[in-house]
């Protein structure tokens, strides 16, 4: 009853101070953009508490600008604006008061506000402490988190606020943790007991992290928590909690391991074309991912404001390109090189320097940025112990895409079954009147313009540059030799296990460590079984 | 031979004197300094630019009337990455072209490789990047920060203005990440971090899976202490280590990331956006707003004809090196390098930052420590700086081995590797 009233009465006062504060709101505004155009942090910070204290719509959009850097100073004039950018170098531009279109600008006319990390923090609380009234659920959620990390007197009190008012079951529930895990540290005792019951369900590492400071000990050996009871609660609450923890952590794990194995695939599984199906030793392999990550790089700098879509057109032109290059490098090298697998190694080594120098020469020795579009970006936070990043889970669907449709094309079309016949026995194919030249080139060419498309996929992870080739030709082939000559499914096998092996060693071994220990496993492997994993069977292996 | 060499030098002089009577008759004659950058391979990256650089500082020079009346020519050679063949192509500088000074190296493994070659044939060596010290020879000139002037400020900065309790020291796998991460350990230990708050990492140079190590990091920063993680991840790497770390969640501001390999030449073959907010420390920013540093980067953009290019600060280190070596050339009066190192100790030369390098007996220099957070555009703003000059400490005094070790090239110590306990000169350990 009593805290119904003071609610009331909080409301009622927040009323009246948002009615006198409408007059001089616009000058508070004012004073605090000056203070922001200063180039002292202080000052800056100065301006963002006031930005906070004289709240009003206009503050909020402001700050979401100060944050993500769409706050600039426009020089002609000296007044602050908040500016999008369009193309390259040139800005829409707002004022930052009034929002007031004011045309177009270039970066030079404009001069940004910048900030510190304190800043930032400071930038982020405020708009959380300001959102939790937001009327998106999903804004207030965040808000609320965002609140939770460094709960005070003060943002408690806002949070508690919200309670009675809050419609959604989701953010109310994010709003009792926050109050219950209040209970557990300054409660009563039976408040704090019962608190932790509760608590030790919910997935959410302030619980840990406060769960653990009941069971520690200080320099002396003492406990810091006197009570008993609260300490042997505290331990239950530990182990149920950690025992999930465990869990998430195998699970984390387990997906590491199948995202490297899934890079380890897709740089493989070309390979496994032209090296498995086709004996050809090709040491350009690599080149011709680079070849796929540099036309991701140039589709983007043509379409520069479509990131996503540039992106997602790299695949069929990384593979064109790709396949284009691999078949003037079959017709042109290694058709009379067939039978010769010492040359054709020499060859093919020669044609990757090439295609490394004419990278240089065309893009520069430099590595070049490719930008990531937003929804591969980030991460998909399952709860505070298990989170799986966006990138690594799409490249691993892209993964199993590839490898599908590869089987597909190998087993349902007449292409597939000229590869197969040829792989198999090369004059019975020849006898049959199967153009073998022709197939070669073909599936010479299917299998450097799978290498393209995984350029693709790697320029999404790792630096896009003459050397990124290098980088995963050694693995290629281990994966290769590893899953069984010839053999598709092996390669699939042979990269999943790879990977999650050096994710679960990584941990135990340290980095460099993990993979010297899957090197010597694999040369172990192959005295033992020199065919693979899969090894082919009948009488076309044994030729 | 002591006879011998003093007759021989009174003879070089004297035809030098005969020389320069007949100096406008012989217009050649010019003082050669030789640049030994990589041009190929993976250091060219970072190297090439310092190739550029030296070529703009000596033009610059000979456009001032060059030096003791000649003009310099620079000898550039390629040592492609190859670190026994820096000092093949040192040795070849040295004896076949006779160049009177090298400007050069990157990486700790270069510089070794070329130290025996340098102290046989007595050159001098002008080295311009960070390094991790334990190093001092007659004939090299440390011009790059010492660890005194990089790791320990900036974990100076982290422990008193960031307050971070827990530490990861992360780094790629060879020399210089061990030395400064076994350097930065004792120093925590020293300044009371526990054992169980200090997380060390190695990497293979390129590791681009940077998963685990992230997830790790998250976990150890995520136990309610403020962590922060001390980069000596050096090249390729760091790019898809930065993406990681923006992809699992882990910003700046909640575990802010120092590295000290990454400047603005790194940064500008990089999607920024996950990188706002970490730290660098450097001696010198590009950002930083001093009449000299705007000049010397008009003059940068002047030479290589894009203004899109950026200074950093190796390139200053080379800036300064130039500029006292000339400075001390001109008052030995002659290019002989052993007149011109003892001439060397004690030349001081205006940073482009502010304040003043000063030539040390140990041969390192005095520069400012600055560090900055990465803005979008690929700069640096600076959140901190020294309020002076920090001197260069060629052996740490946090590792117990190095502590009663000095460096002084002045008389009566003459030595690099001074143990003021046992009052005893060790040689160099290459």
């Amino acid at each position: 009853m009593l805290q119904c009233v003071s609610y009331v009465l909080l409301g009622l006062s927040l009323l009246f101070i948002s009615q006198a504060e409408a007059s001089d709101s616009a000058a508070s505004l004012q004073a605090s953009l000056a203070l922001l155009k200063q180039s002292s942090m202080t000052a800056r910070k100065q301006a963002i508490t006031q930005l906070g204290e004289g709240h009003q719509p206009r503050s909020l959009v402001i700050l979401h600008a100060l944050l993500v850097g769409q706050l600039f100073i426009l020089k002609s004039t000296d007044t602050m604006v908040l500016a999008e950018a369009q193309a390259e170098q040139a800005f829409t531009v707002y004022a930052a008061e009034s929002n007031k279109d004011l045309g177009k600008f270039l970066a030079a006319e404009l001069s940004k506000i910048n900030l510190t990390n304190a800043l930032r923090s400071q930038v982020r609380q405020l708009i959380a402490e300001l959102e939790i009234n937001a009327e998106q659920p999903a804004t207030r959620l965040a808000a609320v988190k965002k609140c939770a990390e460094s709960v005070d007197d003060h943002l408690l009190s806002i949070i508690k606020a919200r309670l009675p008012i809050e419609t959604d079951a989701q953010v109310k529930q994010a709003i009792q943790q926050v109050l219950l895990l209040q209970d557990m540290t300054q409660g009563a005792k039976s408040e704090r007991i019962a608190a932790m019951k509760v608590l030790k369900n919910q997935d959410s590492l302030a619980v840990v992290n406060q769960l653990k400071t009941f069971v520690e000990k200080d320099s002396e050996g003492q406990f810091l928590e006197t009570d008993a009871d609260i300490r042997h609660v505290a331990e239950a609450a530990l182990t149920t909690i950690t025992q999930r923890m465990h869990w998430y952590a195998g699970i984390e794990t387990v997906f590491f391991g199948l995202s490297l194995g899934a890079v380890l695939v897709l740089s493989a599984i070309g390979l496994a074309i032209t090296f498995g199906v086709m004996g050809v030793i090709n040491m350009a392999h690599g080149e011709l991912m680079m070849l796929g990550a540099y036309t991701t790089y140039v589709l983007q700098q043509l379409l520069p404001n479509h990131v996503g879509l540039s992106l997602l057109l790299a695949i069929p032109a990384a593979f064109l390109l790709s396949a284009v290059v691999g078949m003037l490098i079959e017709r042109g090298i290694i058709r009379f090189l067939y039978g010769r697998p010492l040359e054709t190694l020499l060859a093919t080594f020669g044609v990757s320097l090439l295609l490394q120098q004419l990278v240089r020469t065309l893009f520069s020795p430099l590595n070049k940025s490719v930008a990531t579009p937003q929804w591969l970006s980030g991460s998909w936070q399952v709860n505070d112990f298990l989170s799986l990043t966006w990138n690594r889970f799409y490249i691993f669907v892209f993964c199993l895409v590839v490898f599908v449709a590869l089987m597909q094309l190998l087993k349902r079309t007449r292409l597939g079954l000229e590869v197969r016949a040829v792989a198999q026995n090369r004059t019975m194919a020849k006898a049959m009147g199967i153009p073998t030249a022709q197939v070669d080139a073909l599936t010479f060419g299917l299998g450097s313009g799978i290498a393209g498309v995984a350029g693709v996929a790697l320029s999404q992870i790792t630096n896009v540059g003459p050397n990124l080739g290098q980088a995963y030709i050694v693995d290629s082939f281990m994966v290769v030799v590893f899953g069984g000559v010839g053999n598709l499914l092996g390669t699939l096998v042979a990269g999943f296990s790879l990977g999650i092996a050096n994710k679960f060693l990584e941990p135990f071994a340290g980095a460099v460590l993990a993979k010297i220990l899957l090197l010597i496993f694999i040369i172990l492997f192959i005295q033992k079984h020199p065919r693979g994993l899969f090894p082919q069977k009948g009488r076309a292996a044994d030729s | 031979m002591k006879n011998y060499s003093v007759v021989g030098k009174k003879y070089f002089l004297m035809l030098s004197l005969c020389a320069s009577l007949v100096v406008n008759a012989q217009a050649e004659e010019t003082i050669k300094v030789g640049v030994l950058h990589s041009l190929s391979g993976t250091m060219a990256i970072s190297e090439t630019t310092l190739k550029d650089t030296m070529l703009m500082l000596i033009e610059e020079q000979n456009k001032k009337g060059g030096l003791l009346g000649k003009k310099l020519e620079a000898v550039v050679v390629d040592p492609a990455s190859n670190w026994p063949l820096f000092a093949e192509k040192a040795r070849e500088l040295l004896t076949k072209d006779k160049v009177s000074a090298i400007f050069g190296c990157w990486t700790s493994v270069s510089r070794k490789s070329v130290l025996p070659v340098i102290e046989e044939l007595n050159g001098i060596l002008f080295y311009p990047v960070q390094y991790e010290g334990e190093e001092s020879s007659k004939n090299v000139f440390y011009t790059g920060a010492a660890p005194n002037q990089q790791a320990i400020p900036a974990v100076d900065y982290l422990m008193n203005d960031l307050k971070v309790k827990r530490w990861v020291l992360a780094g790629t796998d060879y020399v210089y990440p061990r030395t400064t991460n076994k350097i930065l350990e004792a120093y925590l230990k020293a300044k009371g971090v526990a054992k169980k708050d200090i997380m060390i990492n190695y990497t293979p140079f390129g590791h681009s899976d940077w998963q685990s190590i992230v997830a790790e990091v998250k976990k150890f920063g995520s136990a309610g202490k403020k962590t922060a993680v001390v980069s000596t991840i050096n090249g390729d790497a760091n790019v898809p280590f930065y993406k990681e770390l923006g992809n699992q969640g882990v910003s700046a501001e909640n575990i802010p990331v120092v590295a000290f390999s990454v400047g603005e030449e790194e940064l500008s073959g990089v999607d920024t956006k996950p990188l706002v907010g970490h730290l660098a420390a450097w001696n010198y920013f590009m950002s930083i707003d001093t009449t000299k540093n705007a000049a010397f980067i008009k003059q940068w953009h002047d030479y290589i004809k894009n203004p899109k290019r950026v200074t950093n600060d190796p390139m200053e280190a080379h800036y300064l090196g130039f500029n006292m070596w000339v400075k001390a050339v001109e008052k030995a009066g002659t290019t002989d390098a052993e007149a011109v190192q003892k001439a060397m100790i004690g030349i001081d030369y205006p940073n482009l930052t502010g304040g003043i390098a000063k030539m040390l007996p140990n041969h390192h220099i005095s520069k400012p420590v600055l560090i900055g957070e990465i803005q979008d555009d690929g700069q640096f703003m600076t959140v901190w700086q020294t309020n002076k000059v920090v001197d260069g400490d060629a052996w740490s005094d946090f590792l117990p081995d190095s502590k009663p070790i000095i460096a002084d090239w002045t008389a009566p110590i003459q030595c690099g590797n001074y143990n003021t306990k046992t009052k005893k000169c060790s040689g160099q350990n290459y």
